[in-house]
Protein backbone atom coordinates (compact mmCIF):
# COMPACT_ATOMS: atom_id res chain seq x y z
CA UNK A 1 0.00 0.00 0.00
CA UNK A 2 1.39 3.44 -0.78
CA UNK A 3 1.32 6.58 1.64
CA UNK A 4 1.59 10.33 0.61
CA UNK A 5 0.60 13.70 0.77
CA UNK A 6 -1.60 15.64 -1.72
CA UNK A 7 -1.55 19.64 -1.82
CA UNK A 8 -4.07 22.02 -2.62
CA UNK A 9 -1.36 25.27 -3.10
CA UNK A 10 -3.40 27.43 -0.95
CA UNK A 11 -1.70 30.47 -0.21
CA UNK A 12 -3.89 31.42 2.82
CA UNK A 13 -2.71 33.78 5.98
CA UNK A 14 -1.92 31.70 8.74
CA UNK A 15 -4.63 33.01 11.75
CA UNK A 16 -2.53 32.69 14.51
CA UNK A 17 0.15 35.70 13.00
CA UNK A 18 -1.65 37.27 10.44
CA UNK A 19 1.35 36.12 7.91
CA UNK A 20 0.31 35.60 4.65
CA UNK A 21 3.45 33.89 2.90
CA UNK A 22 4.11 35.12 -0.76
CA UNK A 23 3.82 32.78 -4.15
CA UNK A 24 7.17 32.61 -4.44
CA UNK A 25 7.45 31.39 -0.29
CA UNK A 26 4.56 29.10 -1.17
CA UNK A 27 5.88 27.45 -3.92
CA UNK A 28 9.41 26.76 -2.61
CA UNK A 29 8.02 25.76 0.53
CA UNK A 30 5.87 22.95 -1.49
CA UNK A 31 8.97 21.99 -2.81
CA UNK A 32 10.66 21.80 0.88
CA UNK A 33 7.28 19.62 1.80
CA UNK A 34 7.57 17.18 -0.76
CA UNK A 35 11.07 16.43 0.06
CA UNK A 36 10.60 15.74 3.14
CA UNK A 37 8.05 13.36 2.10
CA UNK A 38 10.83 11.45 0.94
CA UNK A 39 12.80 12.02 3.38
CA UNK A 40 10.34 10.42 6.11
CA UNK A 41 9.71 7.48 3.86
CA UNK A 42 6.40 8.13 2.46
CA UNK A 43 5.19 7.30 -1.04
CA UNK A 44 3.90 9.93 -2.88
CA UNK A 45 3.79 13.52 -3.48
CA UNK A 46 0.22 14.65 -5.51
CA UNK A 47 -0.15 18.42 -6.39
CA UNK A 48 -3.36 20.26 -7.10
CA UNK A 49 -3.89 22.19 -10.10
CA UNK A 50 -5.69 25.75 -9.94
CA UNK A 51 -5.63 28.88 -12.53
CA UNK A 52 -7.06 31.69 -10.17
CA UNK A 53 -5.43 32.98 -7.20
CA UNK A 54 -5.05 32.28 -3.92
CA UNK A 55 -3.73 28.89 -5.26
CA UNK A 56 -0.14 28.56 -6.80
CA UNK A 57 0.26 25.50 -8.66
CA UNK A 58 -0.94 26.22 -12.29
CA UNK A 59 2.13 24.54 -13.55
CA UNK A 60 1.91 21.16 -12.19
CA UNK A 61 4.72 19.61 -14.39
CA UNK A 62 7.26 22.30 -13.70
CA UNK A 63 6.85 21.83 -10.00
CA UNK A 64 6.56 18.07 -10.11
CA UNK A 65 9.60 17.96 -12.80
CA UNK A 66 11.28 19.63 -9.90
CA UNK A 67 10.81 17.85 -7.31
CA UNK A 68 11.61 14.71 -9.73
CA UNK A 69 15.08 15.87 -10.41
CA UNK A 70 15.64 16.35 -6.57
CA UNK A 71 13.96 12.66 -5.58
CA UNK A 72 15.25 9.41 -5.83
CA UNK A 73 11.74 7.11 -4.71
CA UNK A 74 8.94 9.51 -4.30
CA UNK A 75 6.16 8.98 -6.67
CA UNK A 76 5.07 11.96 -8.52
CA UNK A 77 1.38 12.75 -8.72
CA UNK A 78 -2.01 14.85 -9.01
CA UNK A 79 -4.59 15.86 -7.25
CA UNK A 80 -6.17 16.58 -9.89
CA UNK A 81 -5.09 17.41 -13.20
CA UNK A 82 -8.44 19.21 -15.13
CA UNK A 83 -8.94 16.77 -17.73
CA UNK A 84 -12.22 18.89 -18.76
CA UNK A 85 -10.10 22.67 -19.38
CA UNK A 86 -6.76 21.31 -20.58
CA UNK A 87 -6.09 19.46 -24.04
CA UNK A 88 -5.60 16.41 -23.83
CA UNK A 89 -2.99 16.38 -26.08
CA UNK A 90 -0.83 18.59 -23.90
CA UNK A 91 -1.51 16.85 -21.06
CA UNK A 92 -0.05 13.32 -23.17
CA UNK A 93 2.99 15.22 -23.39
CA UNK A 94 3.65 16.91 -20.59
CA UNK A 95 3.04 14.00 -18.09
CA UNK A 96 4.78 11.51 -20.92
CA UNK A 97 8.03 14.06 -20.46
CA UNK A 98 7.73 13.70 -17.04
CA UNK A 99 7.64 10.16 -16.96
CA UNK A 100 11.50 9.96 -19.06
CA UNK A 101 12.40 12.58 -16.75
CA UNK A 102 11.54 11.34 -12.98
CA UNK A 103 12.13 7.10 -14.59
CA UNK A 104 8.70 6.72 -14.57
CA UNK A 105 7.58 7.73 -10.65
CA UNK A 106 4.52 9.42 -12.37
CA UNK A 107 1.50 8.85 -12.29
CA UNK A 108 -1.75 11.11 -12.59
CA UNK A 109 -5.39 11.93 -11.14
CA UNK A 110 -7.80 12.90 -13.45
CA UNK A 111 -10.72 15.95 -11.87
CA UNK A 112 -13.43 17.75 -13.29
CA UNK A 113 -12.14 21.49 -11.40
CA UNK A 114 -15.18 23.01 -9.57
CA UNK A 115 -14.25 26.75 -10.01
CA UNK A 116 -16.90 27.76 -12.19
CA UNK A 117 -14.63 30.67 -14.50
CA UNK A 118 -11.78 28.36 -15.27
CA UNK A 119 -14.01 26.03 -18.01
CA UNK A 120 -14.72 29.67 -19.88
CA UNK A 121 -11.05 31.15 -19.21
CA UNK A 122 -9.64 28.16 -20.87
CA UNK A 123 -12.82 28.50 -23.60
CA UNK A 124 -15.45 25.40 -21.83
CA UNK A 125 -18.51 25.32 -20.87
CA UNK A 126 -18.91 24.34 -17.10
CA UNK A 127 -22.53 22.33 -18.03
CA UNK A 128 -20.07 20.06 -20.16
CA UNK A 129 -18.16 19.27 -17.20
CA UNK A 130 -18.81 15.21 -17.57
CA UNK A 131 -18.91 14.76 -21.07
CA UNK A 132 -15.52 16.88 -21.46
CA UNK A 133 -13.92 14.42 -18.79
CA UNK A 134 -15.22 12.01 -20.95
CA UNK A 135 -14.18 12.93 -24.29
CA UNK A 136 -11.05 14.35 -23.38
CA UNK A 137 -9.56 11.33 -21.58
CA UNK A 138 -10.46 9.06 -24.63
CA UNK A 139 -8.19 10.73 -26.47
CA UNK A 140 -5.67 11.24 -23.93
CA UNK A 141 -6.14 7.43 -23.41
CA UNK A 142 -5.64 6.67 -27.19
CA UNK A 143 -2.77 9.39 -27.52
CA UNK A 144 -0.45 7.30 -25.10
CA UNK A 145 -1.50 3.91 -26.40
CA UNK A 146 -1.43 4.28 -30.31
CA UNK A 147 1.24 5.52 -31.98
CA UNK A 148 -0.46 7.31 -34.56
CA UNK A 149 -3.80 8.86 -33.29
CA UNK A 150 -6.65 9.79 -35.82
CA UNK A 151 -9.20 11.75 -33.90
CA UNK A 152 -12.85 13.48 -34.15
CA UNK A 153 -14.75 14.93 -31.06
CA UNK A 154 -17.20 16.96 -30.12
CA UNK A 155 -14.89 19.59 -28.08
CA UNK A 156 -11.34 19.63 -29.53
CA UNK A 157 -10.40 19.62 -33.42
CA UNK A 158 -9.73 16.91 -35.27
CA UNK A 159 -6.08 14.81 -35.41
CA UNK A 160 -5.08 13.39 -38.10
CA UNK A 161 -2.36 11.03 -38.29
CA UNK A 162 -0.83 12.84 -35.14
CA UNK A 163 1.68 11.33 -32.88
CA UNK A 164 2.03 12.04 -29.42
CA UNK A 165 5.63 13.24 -27.99
CA UNK A 166 7.64 11.81 -26.19
CA UNK A 167 5.63 8.08 -26.33
CA UNK A 168 5.31 6.90 -22.64
CA UNK A 169 8.19 5.85 -20.89
CA UNK A 170 8.94 2.10 -22.47
CA UNK A 171 5.65 2.02 -23.89
CA UNK A 172 4.00 2.28 -20.40
CA UNK A 173 1.19 5.07 -20.11
CA UNK A 174 1.29 6.77 -16.66
CA UNK A 175 -1.02 4.72 -14.23
CA UNK A 176 -4.38 6.83 -13.74
CA UNK A 177 -6.72 7.54 -11.03
CA UNK A 178 -10.23 9.12 -11.81
CA UNK A 179 -10.98 11.34 -8.72
CA UNK A 180 -14.75 12.60 -7.73
CA UNK A 181 -16.96 13.49 -4.85
CA UNK A 182 -20.26 12.24 -5.73
CA UNK A 183 -20.37 11.49 -9.50
CA UNK A 184 -21.26 8.02 -10.69
CA UNK A 185 -20.78 8.71 -14.24
CA UNK A 186 -16.80 9.40 -13.32
CA UNK A 187 -16.82 5.99 -11.01
CA UNK A 188 -18.08 4.01 -14.40
CA UNK A 189 -15.35 6.00 -15.82
CA UNK A 190 -12.69 4.53 -13.77
CA UNK A 191 -14.45 1.04 -14.06
CA UNK A 192 -14.64 0.78 -17.63
CA UNK A 193 -11.10 1.58 -18.19
CA UNK A 194 -9.60 -0.51 -15.37
CA UNK A 195 -8.35 2.35 -13.92
CA UNK A 196 -7.95 4.00 -10.02
CA UNK A 197 -11.21 5.46 -8.25
CA UNK A 198 -9.50 8.00 -6.10
CA UNK A 199 -12.22 8.99 -3.19
CA UNK A 200 -11.20 12.91 -2.10
CA UNK A 201 -12.48 11.43 0.97
CA UNK A 202 -12.02 14.94 3.23
CA UNK A 203 -14.34 17.98 3.58
CA UNK A 204 -17.23 15.54 2.97
CA UNK A 205 -19.09 12.88 4.99
CA UNK A 206 -18.06 9.63 4.48
CA UNK A 207 -21.12 7.78 2.89
CA UNK A 208 -20.40 9.51 0.00
CA UNK A 209 -17.28 7.76 -0.51
CA UNK A 210 -18.71 4.73 0.54
CA UNK A 211 -21.41 5.24 -2.24
CA UNK A 212 -18.95 5.93 -4.64
CA UNK A 213 -16.58 2.84 -3.89
CA UNK A 214 -18.91 0.19 -4.12
CA UNK A 215 -20.27 1.55 -7.56
CA UNK A 216 -16.85 1.77 -8.86
CA UNK A 217 -15.52 -1.72 -7.13
CA UNK A 218 -19.13 -3.51 -9.01
CA UNK A 219 -18.30 -1.44 -12.02
CA UNK A 220 -14.85 -2.68 -12.24
CA UNK A 221 -15.89 -6.07 -12.24
CA UNK A 222 -18.40 -6.02 -14.39
CA UNK A 223 -15.99 -4.63 -17.06
CA UNK A 224 -14.25 -7.75 -16.52
CA UNK A 225 -10.87 -6.22 -15.05
CA UNK A 226 -10.60 -8.51 -12.23
CA UNK A 227 -13.02 -8.98 -8.94
CA UNK A 228 -14.93 -6.25 -6.64
CA UNK A 229 -11.99 -6.82 -4.50
CA UNK A 230 -9.48 -6.06 -6.53
CA UNK A 231 -10.26 -2.79 -8.26
CA UNK A 232 -8.01 0.28 -7.54
CA UNK A 233 -8.65 2.41 -4.78
CA UNK A 234 -7.43 5.48 -2.95
CA UNK A 235 -8.42 7.64 -0.51
CA UNK A 236 -7.89 11.36 0.64
CA UNK A 237 -7.67 12.21 4.54
CA UNK A 238 -6.93 14.93 6.82
CA UNK A 239 -4.76 14.73 10.20
CA UNK A 240 -3.32 17.50 12.15
CA UNK A 241 -1.46 15.55 15.46
CA UNK A 242 0.33 16.21 18.71
CA UNK A 243 1.12 13.85 20.83
CA UNK A 244 -1.37 14.46 22.77
CA UNK A 245 -4.88 14.69 21.43
CA UNK A 246 -5.87 17.94 23.85
CA UNK A 247 -2.69 19.97 22.11
CA UNK A 248 -3.92 18.79 18.68
CA UNK A 249 -7.07 20.43 19.07
CA UNK A 250 -5.87 23.76 20.41
CA UNK A 251 -3.41 24.07 17.93
CA UNK A 252 -4.93 22.85 15.37
CA UNK A 253 -8.31 24.83 16.08
CA UNK A 254 -7.63 28.35 14.95
CA UNK A 255 -6.75 27.05 11.35
CA UNK A 256 -9.84 25.06 11.84
CA UNK A 257 -12.21 28.00 12.62
CA UNK A 258 -10.36 30.22 9.56
CA UNK A 259 -10.12 27.66 6.90
CA UNK A 260 -11.19 28.42 3.63
CA UNK A 261 -12.98 25.59 2.93
CA UNK A 262 -14.91 25.36 6.43
CA UNK A 263 -14.18 27.98 8.45
CA UNK A 264 -16.59 30.16 10.32
CA UNK A 265 -19.27 27.13 10.06
CA UNK A 266 -19.21 23.87 12.23
CA UNK A 267 -16.96 23.45 15.23
CA UNK A 268 -13.90 21.25 14.75
CA UNK A 269 -15.34 18.56 16.80
CA UNK A 270 -18.82 18.46 14.71
CA UNK A 271 -16.61 18.42 11.24
CA UNK A 272 -15.01 15.77 12.85
CA UNK A 273 -17.77 13.68 13.48
CA UNK A 274 -19.34 14.21 10.20
CA UNK A 275 -15.91 13.78 7.64
CA UNK A 276 -12.89 11.74 8.18
CA UNK A 277 -10.54 15.06 9.50
CA UNK A 278 -8.86 13.83 12.58
CA UNK A 279 -6.91 16.00 14.82
CA UNK A 280 -5.03 14.22 17.72
CA UNK A 281 -2.61 11.93 19.03
CA UNK A 282 -0.43 9.73 16.27
CA UNK A 283 -2.81 6.54 17.43
CA UNK A 284 -5.99 8.31 17.20
CA UNK A 285 -5.07 8.73 13.44
CA UNK A 286 -3.96 5.03 12.84
CA UNK A 287 -7.40 3.81 14.21
CA UNK A 288 -9.26 6.44 12.36
CA UNK A 289 -7.05 5.41 9.59
CA UNK A 290 -7.85 1.40 9.92
CA UNK A 291 -11.26 2.29 10.01
CA UNK A 292 -11.41 3.90 6.53
CA UNK A 293 -11.15 0.26 5.06
CA UNK A 294 -14.52 -1.04 7.13
CA UNK A 295 -16.45 1.23 4.53
CA UNK A 296 -14.27 0.86 1.67
CA UNK A 297 -12.51 -2.11 1.51
CA UNK A 298 -8.88 -3.01 1.39
CA UNK A 299 -7.48 -0.08 -0.71
CA UNK A 300 -4.33 0.93 -2.18
CA UNK A 301 -3.65 4.37 -2.05
CA UNK A 302 -3.97 6.88 1.28
CA UNK A 303 -3.03 10.52 0.47
CA UNK A 304 -3.54 12.88 3.09
CA UNK A 305 -3.71 16.72 3.40
CA UNK A 306 -1.31 18.44 5.82
CA UNK A 307 -0.18 21.83 4.43
CA UNK A 308 -3.57 23.93 4.16
CA UNK A 309 -5.40 26.61 6.01
CA UNK A 310 -2.56 28.55 6.37
CA UNK A 311 -0.48 26.16 8.47
CA UNK A 312 3.57 27.66 8.50
CA UNK A 313 6.09 25.58 6.61
CA UNK A 314 7.40 24.45 10.64
CA UNK A 315 4.39 22.73 11.70
CA UNK A 316 4.20 21.06 8.29
CA UNK A 317 7.21 19.59 8.48
CA UNK A 318 6.78 18.55 12.35
CA UNK A 319 3.40 16.86 10.72
CA UNK A 320 5.46 15.06 7.63
CA UNK A 321 7.91 13.79 10.78
CA UNK A 322 4.90 12.00 13.07
CA UNK A 323 3.08 10.76 9.77
CA UNK A 324 6.73 9.33 8.76
CA UNK A 325 7.97 8.04 12.39
CA UNK A 326 4.90 6.72 13.99
CA UNK A 327 1.65 6.31 11.80
CA UNK A 328 3.05 5.23 8.45
CA UNK A 329 4.87 2.42 9.46
CA UNK A 330 1.92 0.94 11.79
CA UNK A 331 -0.40 1.43 8.93
CA UNK A 332 1.62 -0.29 6.57
CA UNK A 333 1.84 -3.31 8.64
CA UNK A 334 -1.75 -3.47 9.85
CA UNK A 335 -3.24 -2.55 6.40
CA UNK A 336 -0.60 -5.33 5.02
CA UNK A 337 -1.98 -8.27 7.65
CA UNK A 338 -5.46 -7.71 6.92
CA UNK A 339 -5.25 -7.53 3.44
CA UNK A 340 -6.31 -10.61 1.32
CA UNK A 341 -4.50 -12.84 -0.92
CA UNK A 342 -4.83 -11.83 -4.84
CA UNK A 343 -6.04 -7.86 -3.59
CA UNK A 344 -2.99 -5.81 -4.84
CA UNK A 345 -1.04 -3.71 -2.64
CA UNK A 346 -0.33 -1.36 -4.83
CA UNK A 347 -1.76 0.20 -8.50
CA UNK A 348 -0.20 -0.98 -11.42
CA UNK A 349 2.45 1.54 -12.01
CA UNK A 350 5.23 2.13 -13.77
CA UNK A 351 8.52 -0.68 -12.61
CA UNK A 352 5.96 -3.18 -12.26
CA UNK A 353 4.05 -3.29 -15.63
CA UNK A 354 7.08 -3.04 -17.59
CA UNK A 355 8.43 -6.24 -15.42
CA UNK A 356 5.28 -7.89 -16.70
CA UNK A 357 5.59 -7.22 -19.65
CA UNK A 358 8.91 -8.47 -20.43
CA UNK A 359 8.12 -11.72 -19.05
CA UNK B 1 -54.61 1.68 0.04
CA UNK B 2 -51.86 2.93 -0.17
CA UNK B 3 -50.46 5.43 2.49
CA UNK B 4 -50.24 9.49 1.14
CA UNK B 5 -46.98 11.18 2.55
CA UNK B 6 -47.84 14.92 3.50
CA UNK B 7 -45.49 17.18 4.68
CA UNK B 8 -45.54 20.77 5.58
CA UNK B 9 -42.59 23.04 5.80
CA UNK B 10 -43.13 25.59 8.61
CA UNK B 11 -40.83 28.72 8.61
CA UNK B 12 -42.07 30.38 11.26
CA UNK B 13 -39.71 31.96 13.78
CA UNK B 14 -41.72 32.32 17.14
CA UNK B 15 -43.50 29.78 19.21
CA UNK B 16 -46.37 29.46 19.09
CA UNK B 17 -46.18 31.03 15.21
CA UNK B 18 -49.11 31.74 12.84
CA UNK B 19 -47.29 30.33 10.40
CA UNK B 20 -46.85 27.18 11.96
CA UNK B 21 -50.54 27.45 12.71
CA UNK B 22 -51.46 28.12 9.15
CA UNK B 23 -49.36 25.08 8.60
CA UNK B 24 -51.43 22.71 10.97
CA UNK B 25 -55.25 24.45 9.23
CA UNK B 26 -53.62 23.60 5.22
CA UNK B 27 -52.14 20.05 6.43
CA UNK B 28 -55.69 19.60 8.47
CA UNK B 29 -57.71 20.72 5.56
CA UNK B 30 -55.98 18.27 3.08
CA UNK B 31 -55.82 15.22 5.27
CA UNK B 32 -59.72 15.53 5.84
CA UNK B 33 -60.35 15.97 2.09
CA UNK B 34 -58.17 12.69 1.25
CA UNK B 35 -59.60 10.72 4.56
CA UNK B 36 -62.98 11.69 2.82
CA UNK B 37 -61.90 9.45 -0.18
CA UNK B 38 -60.71 6.94 2.50
CA UNK B 39 -56.96 7.42 1.15
CA UNK B 40 -54.47 6.68 4.69
CA UNK B 41 -52.48 9.87 5.06
CA UNK B 42 -49.59 10.21 6.82
CA UNK B 43 -48.47 14.13 7.86
CA UNK B 44 -45.00 15.34 9.15
CA UNK B 45 -44.25 18.92 10.04
CA UNK B 46 -40.49 20.54 9.33
CA UNK B 47 -39.93 23.22 11.43
CA UNK B 48 -37.08 25.35 9.47
CA UNK B 49 -36.36 26.90 13.04
CA UNK B 50 -34.87 24.27 14.46
CA UNK B 51 -32.67 23.19 11.49
CA UNK B 52 -31.82 27.36 11.00
CA UNK B 53 -28.02 26.44 12.00
CA UNK B 54 -27.50 23.46 10.43
CA UNK B 55 -28.96 25.16 7.04
CA UNK B 56 -26.59 28.05 7.43
CA UNK B 57 -23.67 25.45 8.36
CA UNK B 58 -24.49 23.50 5.18
CA UNK B 59 -23.86 26.83 3.26
CA UNK B 60 -20.62 26.58 4.78
CA UNK B 61 -19.24 23.38 4.15
CA UNK B 62 -21.68 22.38 1.21
CA UNK B 63 -23.47 19.00 3.33
CA UNK B 64 -25.78 18.65 5.39
CA UNK B 65 -26.05 17.27 9.00
CA UNK B 66 -28.04 14.20 9.72
CA UNK B 67 -30.57 16.59 11.20
CA UNK B 68 -31.21 17.99 7.68
CA UNK B 69 -30.63 15.87 5.79
CA UNK B 70 -33.65 13.44 7.38
CA UNK B 71 -35.45 16.97 6.95
CA UNK B 72 -34.47 16.95 2.89
CA UNK B 73 -35.31 13.58 2.57
CA UNK B 74 -38.81 13.89 4.35
CA UNK B 75 -39.97 16.66 2.16
CA UNK B 76 -38.61 15.48 -0.84
CA UNK B 77 -39.84 11.96 -0.11
CA UNK B 78 -43.64 13.74 0.46
CA UNK B 79 -46.61 13.03 -1.96
CA UNK B 80 -47.52 16.69 -1.66
CA UNK B 81 -45.68 19.28 0.08
CA UNK B 82 -47.18 22.41 2.05
CA UNK B 83 -44.81 25.40 2.17
CA UNK B 84 -45.71 28.37 4.61
CA UNK B 85 -43.37 31.05 5.06
CA UNK B 86 -43.51 34.60 7.01
CA UNK B 87 -43.22 37.78 4.83
CA UNK B 88 -40.21 39.24 5.63
CA UNK B 89 -38.55 42.79 4.16
CA UNK B 90 -41.54 42.28 0.68
CA UNK B 91 -40.84 38.56 0.32
CA UNK B 92 -40.36 34.65 1.44
CA UNK B 93 -38.20 34.81 4.54
CA UNK B 94 -34.38 34.37 3.98
CA UNK B 95 -34.35 31.05 6.20
CA UNK B 96 -37.69 29.80 3.59
CA UNK B 97 -35.03 30.51 0.78
CA UNK B 98 -32.29 29.11 2.67
CA UNK B 99 -34.15 25.59 2.74
CA UNK B 100 -34.96 24.92 -0.46
CA UNK B 101 -31.55 26.26 -1.71
CA UNK B 102 -30.20 23.22 -0.06
CA UNK B 103 -32.86 20.67 -1.84
CA UNK B 104 -31.96 19.47 -5.70
CA UNK B 105 -33.71 21.12 -8.01
CA UNK B 106 -35.39 18.46 -9.70
CA UNK B 107 -36.21 16.40 -6.50
CA UNK B 108 -39.68 18.29 -6.32
CA UNK B 109 -40.42 17.77 -10.20
CA UNK B 110 -44.16 16.95 -10.45
CA UNK B 111 -44.61 17.25 -6.79
CA UNK B 112 -47.98 19.09 -5.76
CA UNK B 113 -47.07 21.98 -3.51
CA UNK B 114 -49.51 24.26 -2.06
CA UNK B 115 -47.99 27.51 -0.47
CA UNK B 116 -49.36 29.47 2.29
CA UNK B 117 -48.09 33.10 3.82
CA UNK B 118 -48.54 34.93 7.10
CA UNK B 119 -47.79 38.90 7.57
CA UNK B 120 -48.72 41.69 9.85
CA UNK B 121 -51.15 42.95 7.15
CA UNK B 122 -52.85 42.09 4.51
CA UNK B 123 -51.03 43.83 1.96
CA UNK B 124 -48.12 41.57 1.22
CA UNK B 125 -50.56 39.03 0.22
CA UNK B 126 -49.11 39.13 -3.41
CA UNK B 127 -45.82 37.58 -2.42
CA UNK B 128 -47.81 33.90 -2.72
CA UNK B 129 -48.39 35.10 -6.48
CA UNK B 130 -44.95 36.91 -6.74
CA UNK B 131 -42.41 35.25 -4.62
CA UNK B 132 -43.44 31.39 -4.17
CA UNK B 133 -45.13 30.78 -6.91
CA UNK B 134 -42.12 31.51 -9.37
CA UNK B 135 -39.80 30.01 -6.59
CA UNK B 136 -41.73 26.65 -7.13
CA UNK B 137 -42.34 26.85 -10.73
CA UNK B 138 -38.55 26.62 -11.10
CA UNK B 139 -38.48 23.62 -9.40
CA UNK B 140 -41.04 22.06 -11.62
CA UNK B 141 -43.75 21.58 -9.03
CA UNK B 142 -47.25 21.56 -9.61
CA UNK B 143 -48.75 24.79 -7.14
CA UNK B 144 -52.13 24.48 -6.19
CA UNK B 145 -54.42 27.06 -8.08
CA UNK B 146 -55.55 27.98 -4.68
CA UNK B 147 -53.24 29.74 -1.96
CA UNK B 148 -53.55 31.08 1.48
CA UNK B 149 -52.35 34.33 3.14
CA UNK B 150 -53.00 34.75 6.28
CA UNK B 151 -52.18 38.82 7.91
CA UNK B 152 -52.71 39.10 11.48
CA UNK B 153 -56.55 40.10 11.04
CA UNK B 154 -57.87 37.08 9.33
CA UNK B 155 -57.20 35.07 12.44
CA UNK B 156 -59.96 37.20 14.46
CA UNK B 157 -62.41 37.95 11.39
CA UNK B 158 -64.76 36.28 9.17
CA UNK B 159 -65.45 36.82 5.62
CA UNK B 160 -67.32 39.46 4.10
CA UNK B 161 -69.53 40.41 1.21
CA UNK B 162 -66.28 40.48 -0.95
CA UNK B 163 -64.15 38.31 0.00
CA UNK B 164 -64.08 34.13 1.68
CA UNK B 165 -62.78 34.01 5.65
CA UNK B 166 -59.90 32.65 6.31
CA UNK B 167 -61.19 28.72 6.91
CA UNK B 168 -62.94 28.49 4.15
CA UNK B 169 -60.04 29.75 1.74
CA UNK B 170 -57.86 27.18 3.72
CA UNK B 171 -60.68 24.48 3.13
CA UNK B 172 -60.31 25.27 -0.90
CA UNK B 173 -56.97 25.34 -0.98
CA UNK B 174 -56.74 22.36 1.21
CA UNK B 175 -59.32 20.40 -1.16
CA UNK B 176 -57.47 21.56 -4.67
CA UNK B 177 -54.30 20.08 -2.90
CA UNK B 178 -55.42 17.25 -1.56
CA UNK B 179 -56.75 16.05 -4.86
CA UNK B 180 -54.07 16.94 -7.00
CA UNK B 181 -51.71 14.36 -4.60
CA UNK B 182 -54.67 11.53 -4.92
CA UNK B 183 -54.30 12.44 -8.88
CA UNK B 184 -50.66 11.78 -9.03
CA UNK B 185 -49.32 8.15 -8.83
CA UNK B 186 -47.43 7.55 -6.00
CA UNK B 187 -43.85 8.11 -5.80
CA UNK B 188 -40.90 5.35 -6.08
CA UNK B 189 -38.11 6.15 -4.36
CA UNK B 190 -35.16 5.70 -7.03
CA UNK B 191 -32.07 4.34 -7.36
CA UNK B 192 -28.70 5.96 -8.25
CA UNK B 193 -29.05 4.91 -12.17
CA UNK B 194 -26.06 4.18 -14.10
CA UNK B 195 -25.51 5.38 -17.47
CA UNK B 196 -23.26 2.42 -19.06
CA UNK B 197 -19.73 4.00 -20.13
CA UNK B 198 -20.78 2.55 -23.65
CA UNK B 199 -23.70 5.02 -23.50
CA UNK B 200 -21.93 8.04 -22.05
CA UNK B 201 -19.37 7.38 -25.30
CA UNK B 202 -22.20 6.89 -27.71
CA UNK B 203 -23.74 10.30 -26.74
CA UNK B 204 -20.30 11.73 -27.68
CA UNK B 205 -20.37 9.54 -31.10
CA UNK B 206 -16.92 8.64 -29.90
CA UNK B 207 -15.58 5.16 -30.86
Amino acid sequence: MQFGIFTVGDVTTDPTTGRTPTEHERIKNTVAIALKAEEVGLDVFATGEHHNPPFVPSSPTTLLGHIAARTENLILSTSTTLITTNDPVKIAEDYATLQHLADGRVDLMMGRGNTGPVYPWFGQDIRQGIPLAIEHYALLHKLWREDVVDWEGKFRSALQGFTSTPRPLDGVPPFVWHGSIRSPEIAEQAAYYGDGFFANHIFWPKHHTEKMVRLYRQRYAHYGHGTPEQAIVGLGGQVFMRKNSQDAVRDFRPYFDNAPVYGHGPTLEEFSRETPLTVGSPQEVIERTLSFRDYVGDYQRQLFLVDHAGLPLKTVLEQLDILGEEVVPVLRKEFASLRPAGVPATAPLHPAVLASKEV
Amino acid sequence: MQTLKLVAVSAGLSSPSSTRLLADRLLQAARYRLAEQEYAVDVQVVELRDLAVDIAKNFVTGFPSAALQEAIDTVTGADGVIAVTPVFTASYSGLFKSFFDLIDPAALTGVPVLVGATGGTARHSLVLDHALRPLFAYLRALVAPTAVYAASEDWGSGGDAYTDGLPSRINRAGSEFADMVAARPSRNADEDEIVPFERQLADLRLD
